[in-house]
């Protein structure tokens, strides 16, 4: 994957088939001490031991049509090929926690690239499902959880034309003063 | 900067003009592969740009959703479109500018963009 908020959008794919109601993205940039780290929580229906055992392994999938799903497999190596970690846990009934961590100025790393489009996308593609999106990069944050804007928009739904544009544009500019643009 | 109050102006006005909409059941649906293939070949930004599109054009009877893996890997990013009373089409290679070209030409005008589809991709 050419950015790591494919990585999460991949990632969020399987909360939602999880049946997850409500996912939560946390994404930790620290320059100074060189780390970047990625966190998706989700309370779907979690994964037995033993398929957690081997879900990393890129010959595990639970689609019937084939015998490999690279997803988890994928996001793993990125992490490791920038001196970082990778981990997951899960309880069935709970849910899951996916979390990456890379060297921030590894020359492998991916950039994170497009978040906001990444963002924009499972929110209006997902409406019935709930989703908080946390960025903290050195000592800036941003936070955005869809269950306030459905509190706002009560009787509209997030994938109106108008609130998609809206949103667009809002998580845009927050995430542009994350890394100190001006707009 | 946007603010939250401009959604709330957002809400009054979709509010308004909800009851004058046709009933979503019977519009026109498209589906995007979102798998790891399909992600991995650039259906983020084709997904984005049918979103925007529609939403540009207020084309109220028009949903765009996600899907799985379609199957076909190789021909990632995958679109198909549903109209109804219509066969599925199935769009292959898709580029955001493909996707707007597919909104404008088919979606709005009824008419097949034939060049991207998986018959000719086959051919």
């Amino acid at each position: 994957m050419r950015e790591l908020s494919l990585h999460i959008m991949d990632i969020v794919q399987n909360s939602i088939s999880a049946d997850a109601d409500l996912i939560q993205i946390i994404i930790h940039e620290d320059v100074e001490k060189d780390i970047l780290e990625i966190c998706i929580i989700d309370n779907g229906k979690g994964m037995p031991e033993d398929l957690l055992k081997t879900v990393s392994d890129p010959f595990t999938t639970t689609r019937t049509t084939r015998k490999v799903g690279l997803g988890i497999s994928l996001f793993k190596a990125a992490a490791e090929q920038c001196n970082g970690h990778f981990s997951i846990e899960s309880a069935v009934g709970k849910g899951t926690v996916v979390k990456a961590s890379f060297q921030h100025s590894h020359i492998d790393r991916a950039p994170l690239g497009n978040i906001g489009e990444t963002i924009l996308n499972i929110v209006t593609g997902n409406p019935d499902v709930n989703f908080v999106y946390i960025h903290h990069v050195d000592n800036r944050q941003f936070e955005f959880d869809t269950r306030k804007i459905k509190d706002i928009l009560q009787g509209v739904l997030i994938n109106n034309a108008e609130v998609i544009l809206w949103l667009k544009d809002y998580l845009n500019e927050n995430i542009m003063s994350l890394y100190g643009g001006v707009s | 900067m946007k603010s939250l109050a401009e959604l709330e102006e957002i809400r009054k006005k979709a509010l308004d003009s909800v009851n004058l909409r046709k009933e979503r059941e019977e519009g026109i649906r498209v589906v995007v592969g979102m798998a790891t293939c399909g992600i991995a070949a650039g259906a983020r930004p084709v997904l984005n740009a049918f979103v925007e599109e529609v939403a540009k054009r207020k084309l109220n009877n028009v949903t765009v959703t996600q899907t799985g893996c379609i199957g076909v890997c190789r021909l990632e990013p995958i679109v198909e479109v549903y109209v109804p009373g219509q066969e599925k089409v199935t769009y292959v290679k898709m580029t955001p500018e493909k996707a707007v070209q597919v909104v404008n030409e088919h979606i709005v005008n009824g008419k097949t963009c034939i060049q991207y589809t998986i018959g000719a991709a086959d051919k």
